[in-house]
């Protein structure tokens, strides 16, 4: 309802004044990162200079330096290779345990479900302890493999729970009728359940893998040879030397590591919804 | 007529039908699920217990069952006192600020207006940038030197060079910025929520509300919030649980300082377990986290069953 | 031989039984339809026979074999479903052949059958298209060639017209009937519309609560029904049974005519109080109560448009009505048909 005259105006700006309000509040940090990561150290590092914009040129110094002065390359590698382990033994794991609990086990197949889920929530500030001598026990310790080993224990019930909202979504007719056409239960999953659900299936591949890019704990848990860390943690805490924080280097590496993830999570935010909810409020 | 071939006819012997067998198959596909889980989380579990009632160091493996005097002992040491105390406020201070800008914004996000998808987009960022990453634009944000919170207070005129807050220094400032920063992190995704809430509100229970007189406000508070509780209190477990357990914000910001001002009971748990070895205490304190947790989840769980409509 | 029998089969679900023993039989050929109200567990039935479900006790026969413990694959039973159950994925050309394919035929086989099964629903035309591109009449058909060509001992649907709408329901009930009997193959029908099931079937089994209340051609089910139940469950409107001392009595409500429009000389008269009427065109209703019986129960007689004098249904008054007395049904307290009046 518009009212026109005074009213209607300072409604309007205080409304745009309110997104202007959270739109600066949430992106202020990120355009801090961005611009920092193209500034000069002299014009970083210079309190008289006004810090918004650039006063000397920018520079791609900074993103030089970070791949070619520190292990940079090597801990997006890393970060690569176990988001790329990690995913698999999720969906090795968690497919077949989604489509159970969801068609083949019945009420018992809830409240597992729901177990499941829960130790989602066990705290790694828990477990890291007694998994840190499990590590050390299997010589995974400093190495980049005992992520690849640990990281699955928080996803595979995440992604159990998500698969699960995605499987029940699908008509059981369809599988009853491959059934009564001649495949196995098996069959019917391998054939009917999995591809029709590919588009659930994605966005639980890129949730898995922005999951293992987003972690910290473990990771500053389990490895502090440099060259084995992943990206996130190599950014936070190895581009200091001495008591210096480089940190044009920080945010450009932080920048890196950022925007995948950003996009991936923009192009997938409806499917994470109505994967989370609607698993939860029916 | 068209005549219908007579079906080759089945042996009626019972076969051994494997891949049928919907319990069987339902166990072999939920196996490496609950393996995987039950090795790597709950004996760790167990083991994480064990330790907190055991005198294990890294130095001195010794699984000697000592009973509560882990749990005595830091209950008693002022330092866990003032972690306990912190990790609260962190939690409830970031939670409810947290909800509050992500109610506002999801109102906010509700109209359509030019640039909505774009402002949504950004507005998520927050949430979907890993947290380190994002703590440690913050952390040059707070810089003591450099500070472009300071720099524009001061160019504002707002206080003096010598007045500037060392926002990471000082300890009450240094625990306002953990949970501002957290607060930052978690209001996208109430925001989320909210808007997966309202938006999942059928049109017709608002217009009926409309039409029987309730006015902006009125359907606000006494129908659209009651029935988006169960999925805020949701969104609720999954703040608390992550917040009240998390350590990297703290780490990363203030490394647990200054004098402890924000340490919070995941980092406190890593400094003595981790970092400092002795194993024992370490878990003792983490799993102080462990009530506060249970009782969480179990009364937002009660909440929401009886609430479902 | 039959196509399909069934030995007491009971299915509990927990302690729940919900279906309390039935035993049937649907000779080779027949077009059987197992008609009840929604939860009686005629789908439960279908889904037993074919394989879906396994029943909790009782033996199943296809084909004269017993197929107890068996998968539905090797049943020789073909299912179609209410929404059709389409592979989305899949092309009209691959789902009709995807049963064929489970079997491990041979291409040059498939190939044949799936132009005969087409031929014979007239789907040549669609057979590179995919379900979603399909109107519902298409894809009821693209389901039934499917369901026909592996030439199945039995074909089983699960109320396939209740998704449509009321115009092509009855043009697809026509094309169904007509297929079946072309085609001879035995047919098991489940439906909850009981026009559907007096309009198509050869037999029909009555089911509530879990047990065949009635199994009869239509005829036997319409003049003839077992119980109350069967009696109000078929027919609109539906028999009007009114409690009498010990029993009931029950009458339809075309066979209730005002007195001289009766042209039998053995009846049984009625003072009817008439409080309203409507012309539905093709026929009159009319409402009202029967003096001596309870005033609360409304009775209804359904007269023809024409040849109804207007002072003989004149609402507010009390006029003599009569039933035949051939057309009286008598039921005992528990409901069960007693002697034919």
């Amino acid at each position: 309802m518009q009212r026109s005259g005074l009213a209607g105006v300072l409604r309007e700006t205080s409304f745009y004044g309110a997104v202007a309000f959270f739109f600066v509040l949430a992106a202020f940090p990120f355009y801090w990162m961005v611009i920092t990561s193209f500034k000069t150290n002299a014009d970083l590092y210079n309190v008289t200079h006004i810090p918004f914009w650039f006063n000397d040129p920018p520079t791609l110094e900074h993103f030089r330096y970070l791949f070619e002065k520190t292990l940079f390359a090597t801990w997006l590698l890393n970060s690569l290779i176990i988001g790329v382990c990690v995913t698999a033994i999720t969906l090795v794991t968690a497919l077949p345990a989604a489509y159970s609990l969801a068609r083949l086990t019945g009420r018992n197949g809830e409240a597992l479900g729901i177990g499941i889920f829960l130790t989602y929530l066990v705290p790694p500030t828990l477990l890291f302890l007694p998994l840190s001598r499990v590590v050390a026990t299997l010589g995974l310790q400093n190495s980049m493999w005992s992520l690849v080993l640990v990281y699955p224990t928080f996803t595979i019930p995440f992604c159990t729970w998500l698969l699960m909202g995605f499987f029940k979504a699908l008509p059981p007719e369809i599988e009853e009728a491959a059934i009564v056409d001649g495949c196995s239960l098996f069959g019917a999953f391998v054939k009917m359940a999995i591809p029709l659900s590919l588009p659930g299936i994605l966005t639980v591949v890129i949730f898995t893998f922005t999951l293992t890019l987003q972690e910290f704990v473990y990771a500053l848990t389990f490895v502090s040879a440099s060259d084995q860390k992943p990206i996130t943690l190599g950014v936070a805490t190895d581009l200091i030397r001495g008591d210096i924080f480089y940190w044009g280097e920080i945010m450009a590496g932080a920048l890196i590591a950022s925007v995948p993830v950003a996009i991936a999570y923009n192009l997938f935010l409806d499917r994470f919804i109505s994967g989370i909810t609607g698993g939860a409020v029916k | 007529m068209v005549s219908i071939a007579e079906p080759v006819a089945k042996p009626a012997t019972p076969f051994r039908f494997l891949l049928d067998r919907r319990d069987l198959l339902g166990a072999i596909f939920v196996a490496p699920a609950i393996l995987y889980v039950l090795l790597l989380v709950g004996v760790p579990f167990l083991m994480a217990v064990y330790y907190s009632v055991s005198a294990y160091t890294i130095y001195d493996p010794s699984w000697s069952f000592v009973g509560l005097a882990n749990f005595e002992q830091i209950i008693g040491d002022p330092v866990f006192r003032q972690t306990l105390y912190n990790t609260f406020i962190f939690t409830f201070g970031s939670q409810i600020l947290g909800l509050i800008l992500g109610k506002f914004g999801a109102l906010v996000l509700l109209r359509p207006f030019f640039g909505r998808k774009f402002v949504r987009a950004l507005i998520i960022l927050p949430w979907a940038v890993p947290i380190a990453l994002a703590t440690v634009a913050w952390q040059w944000m707070f810089d003591s030197l450099y500070s472009v919170i300071n720099w524009t207070l001061i160019a504002l005129g707002l206080i003096t060079r010598s007045e500037a807050p060392n926002w990471l220094g000082n300890p009450h400032l240094a625990m306002l910025s953990v949970i501002i920063v957290n607060a930052w992190r978690f209001f996208p995704f109430a925001i989320v929520i909210f808007l997966a809430g309202i938006t999942s509100i059928p049109q017709d229970v608002l217009d009926a509300a409309t039409v029987d007189g309730a006015g902006f406000w009125r359907r606000n508070y006494q129908i659209i919030l009651p029935m988006i509780l169960p999925i805020t209190a949701i969104g609720l477990i999954f703040g608390i649980v992550f917040t009240f357990t998390d350590l990297s914000i703290v780490f990363l910001l203030a490394n647990g300082g200054p004098v402890g001002a924000t340490s919070v009971l995941g980092f406190q748990g890593f400094q003595t377990g981790i970092v400092s070895g002795d194993v024992s205490h370490g878990a003792a304190i983490s799993l102080f986290m462990l009530p506060v947790l249970l009782i969480v989840v179990i009364a937002m769980l009660r909440f929401i069953r009886r609430r479902e409509i | 031989m039959a196509a399909v029998l069934t030995r007491d089969i009971i299915k509990k679900f927990g302690e729940v039984p919900a279906i309390n023993g039935i035993s049937l039989t649907v000779p080779n050929g027949e077009f059987m339809v197992l008609l009840g109200p929604s939860g009686c567990g005629k789908t439960t039935f279908l889904r037993i026979i074919c394989g879906l479900e396994r029943q909790t006790s009782g033996d199943l026969l296809i084909g004269g074999n017993v197929v107890n413990d068996i998968p539905p694959r090797a049943r020789g039973v073909a299912m179609m479903f209410q929404s059709y159950g389409l592979y989305p994925h899949f092309s009209v050309r691959h789902n009709i052949a995807f049963p064929l394919k489970t079997q491990g035929v041979s291409s040059i086989e498939i190939n044949k059958k799936v132009e005969w099964a087409s031929q014979l629903l007239g789907i040549n035309h669609l057979l590179d298209r995919r379900p979603r591109q399909l109107s519902g009449g298409e894809r009821q058909r693209v389901a039934l060639a499917r369901a026909l060509v592996r030439e199945p001992t039995a074909l089983l649907l699960d109320e396939p017209l209740s998704n449509l709408d009321a115009k092509l329901r009855a043009s697809a009930r026509q094309e169904i009937k007509q297929f079946q009997q072309r085609i001879g193959v035995t047919t098991i029908y489940v439906t909850h519309d009981q026009v559907e099931a007096m309009g198509m079937g050869d037999r029909i089994a009555v089911i509530d609560g879990g047990r065949v209340r009635q199994v009869g051609t239509p005829a036997e089910i319409y003049d003839d029904p077992a119980d109350r139940f069967v009696a109000t469950f078929v027919g609109a409107p539906p028999m009007n049974i009114m409690a009498t001392n010990g029993g009931y009595l029950g009458f339809r409500p075309e066979n209730f005519l005002p007195k001289d429009m009766i042209e039998d000389d053995a009846f049984t008269e009625f003072s009817y109080r008439v409080d309203r009427s409507e012309y539905l065109g093709s026929e009159r209703i009319v409402y009202g109560a029967v003096e001596g019986f309870d005033p609360k129960q409304v009775i209804t007689a359904k007269l023809p448009p024409a040849h109804v004098a207007e002072e003989s249904i004149r609402p507010g008054q009390w006029h003599p009505f009569a039933v035949r007395n051939s057309a009286l049904r008598r039921f005992d307290k528990d409901g069960m048909r007693a002697s034919r009046h």
